[in-house]
């Protein structure tokens, strides 16, 4: 009896469903590679994906709404460039002012986009390629087209994305504050008026609007949010690399949906979770970080890549049919 | 509000195309997209003039020289097209004539493509490419000669067929040798070590790593074992992947070499994080800039790396195309010289492709002595 309830949670829950996507994927890649379950391969994957991981915390916010922010690769460039230009001509030096500095020109840009968006009704597919358009296209334009080296940083923002003083030596900054922002929206999603408004426009629209959601204000509120994840990120990806590209962050919002995707975040909005986001984005940094590992050719990566992502949101979408078949079959009781 | 939002942002739009008449240009995605029409026009009129052939070859001399002048680079953004730009701008100002700087938004063909087709359109003396596919550009390159348009490449070549001839910032066997003479030095002839590149279709690291392999052949490297090449796309997260990777598949490994900006200062910095300094050794070729951090000090993660001057690479592209234009250089004929106006005599040589080119020098080694001067040219 107690084995059918597990079985039937598992068939229900697209979170665990998941979870064990990605643990017959470890098995896979540590059956290839014996030293992808050490301490440090972890360690190392979450510090070069936290990123990642973050940025997909904002996209999860503009998709349940039943939007789309393809911008946010961009704005971590121009916010990561802007900031580390501050810093190169020494308007600061603190490593605190300047993921600061990256995370308030994020949220000017996510308020632009968040405009457009809220009040001129703009697609927000075509609103945010418009924006990413421009956002690259700035960053090129106030760094002239030269790059941030590494010389050119304080040292103590080299070293904050290397060292663990936040947990006092338990975990890595940069996966730190990945961490607490997950908790934080954790708690925002599920138990804030905020967080269940963020639902209510996506699943129903006309409803949350009759019942009197301000929709409008609830859009620029979460495009200004993503906005400001990516500009934060902008300040981790400098702080990682010890360098300022201009094309830094390229592609990394399609990483963000996919990631969302994969944790069962619907596209049409008002459906996913955040444990379900931190899933999708763990898989996705443990498919780029196993790639290489396991000893396949080059031309055969991207490929593989892209059937890992699809064939694990096939199952999860299969997981959700039955799950709403159920859910249907419940009701007719 | 919104007619408000509408008008200011047509008003952006409207600013933003404008901005693309200048002379020296910017380019960017929305307004390469923008003007797409005027590609599918180009495409129109380039077409039969293809068909004629002999024709249009005939007509091109008696085409009236306008004095413009364009580079197309591989990509937006990049430091090092940057400067090869400024040195194509200041040759061919530096005459007296007009420079276009044209930047693709992505690092695809497709991008370029669009480009030179706006360029045959505006119908200017001269186009220098660093190409981004070895053969995707030919129809378009071809349809730009036939146009009277002299092309040539830099930097990265294109097949003979699509160019007159290849500005080549250092001989593909010279490169080829230095990298494999520096991990010779830095292994101390023998021991594991590992390629670093960038993309697995780019034209030039295919052609240095071929080279490298050919070398390595001689028996006075038979105690060195190149385990692998890997492929970090010129991004820093995929780069610290690979070389990761690398790290922990090969134990022993004594060397990296990465012959792309972004590849070897990816590896120097997992190499200076992880403490594996004197360890691993990393070297290949870099923007001094960019290296500075790991080249400086005691015990630096890469003692000594190669770059040639990407601002000469750029200028000698525009003293050939002006040579080209108005004293007759032809650069397809092997042997075939002209003095610029730098001083230097640059002469034509058989390329391995099978088409010409012109070397410009040999690579420049930057080490501790002198990365101090260079981190703030370049």
């Amino acid at each position: 009896m107690n084995k059918k309830g597990i079985l039937k949670k598992i068939r229900n829950s697209r979170e665990i469903s998941l979870f064990i996507v990605l643990v017959i994927l470890c098995l896979f890649i540590q059956s290839r590679n014996n030293t992808f379950f050490t301490g440090k391969t972890i360690a190392d994957l979450f510090k070069n994906y936290a990123t990642t991981i973050t940025m997909a915390l904002g996209m999860m916010s503009v998709l349940l709404i039943g939007g789309i922010d393809i911008s946010v690769g961009a704005t971590l460039g121009f916010a990561g460039m802007a900031s580390s230009l501050f810093m190169r001509d020494g308007v600061y030096s603190s490593t605190f002012v300047m993921f600061l500095v990256s995370t308030v020109i994020g949220v000017l840009c996510g308020m632009i986009v968040g405009l457009i968006i809220a009040k001129a009704k703009v697609q927000p597919i075509i609103a945010t390629l418009g924006m990413s358009n421009i956002y690259r296209g700035a960053t090129y334009i106030i760094s002239d087209g030269a790059w941030v080296s590494a010389y050119q940083f304080q040292s103590g923002f080299k070293s904050f994305a290397q060292s663990n003083f936040l947990t006092g030596g338990l975990l890595n900054n940069l996966v730190f504050i990945a961490l607490v922002l997950y908790i934080i929206f954790f708690f925002v999603m599920k138990w804030t008026t905020f967080g269940r408004r963020i639902y209510a426009v996506g699943s129903n629209p006309e409803a949350a609007e009759v019942s009197g959601i301000n929709i409008s204000g609830v859009k620029f509120w979460v495009y200004t949010m993503a906005g400001a994840i990516a500009g934060l990120t902008g300040a981790m990806y400098t702080s990682l690399y010890a360098s300022a590209m201009n094309d830094m962050g390229t592609g990394m919002e399609m990483d963000a949906i996919a990631s969302c995707v994969l944790g069962g975040v619907s596209l049409s909005g008002g459906q996913g979770s955040v444990i379900g986001v931190f899933l999708g984005a763990v898989t996705m940094s443990v498919i780029c970080k196993a790639l290489p590992l396991i000893g396949i050719s080059q031309f055969w990566k991207q490929a593989i890549k892209g059937a890992i992502i699809l064939i694990a949101i096939i199952i999860n979408v299969l997981v959700q049919r039955g799950m709403n078949r159920n859910a249907l079959k419940a009701r007719e009781i | 509000m919104k007619k408000v939002l509408a008008i200011l942002l047509s008003a952006a739009m409207i600013l933003s195309l404008a901005a693309c008449g200048g002379g020296t240009t910017v380019q960017s995605a929305e307004s390469a997209a923008a003007e797409t029409p005027v590609t599918e026009a180009a495409k129109e009129e380039a077409a039969p003039a293809a068909a004629e052939e002999a024709a249009p070859a005939a007509e091109a001399p008696a085409k009236e020289s306008k004095g413009v002048y364009a580079i197309i680079t591989k990509s937006a953004g990049n430091p090092y097209n940057e400067r090869e730009a400024s040195g194509f701008e200041a040759a061919i100002t530096g005459a007296g004539y007009e420079a276009i700087i044209k930047h693709p938004a992505e690092i695809t063909a497709e991008a370029q493509i669009t480009l030179i087709n706006e360029l045959v359109a505006q119908g200017i003396d001269g186009i220098a490419i660093a190409a981004n596919d070895f053969d995707a550009l030919e129809t378009s390159l071809k349809a730009a000669m036939d146009a009277g348009i002299h092309c040539i490449c830099l930097d990265s070549s294109c097949n003979p067929a699509s160019r007159e001839v290849f500005i080549n910032q250092a001989g593909v066997k010279e490169v080829g040798q230095c990298l494999v003479d520096a991990t010779y030095d830095l292994t101390g002839g023998e021991g594991q070590w590992a390629i670093l590149s960038a993309t697995s279709v780019a034209t030039n690291q295919n052609a240095w790593i071929d080279a490298m392999k050919e070398i390595l052949k001689d028996d006075k490297y038979s105690k060195m074992e190149l385990v692998e090449v890997a492929y970090g796309d010129d991004e820093q997260q995929k780069s610290v992947d690979e070389t990761k990777a690398l790290l922990q598949n090969y134990p022993d490994l004594k060397l990296i070499n990465a012959p792309t900006t972004v590849g070897i200062a990816a590896a120097s910095k997992v190499i200076q994080d992880e403490g594996l300094c004197g360890k691993v050794i990393v070297t290949g070729l870099g923007l001094p800039s960019e290296m500075a951090e790991f080249m400086e000090g005691e015990n630096p993660a890469c003692p000594y790396m190669f770059l040639w001057n990407p601002i000469d690479v750029g200028a000698v592209a525009g003293y050939t195309l002006m040579a080209m234009v108005n004293d007759g250089f032809d650069g397809g004929q092997v042997g075939a010289s002209f003095t610029a106006a730098d001083g230097k005599t640059y002469t034509v040589s058989q390329a391995d492709d099978g088409g010409t080119q012109i070397i410009v020098g040999p690579p420049f080694k930057f080490d501790s002595s002198n990365i101090a001067d260079w981190k703030t040219v370049y």
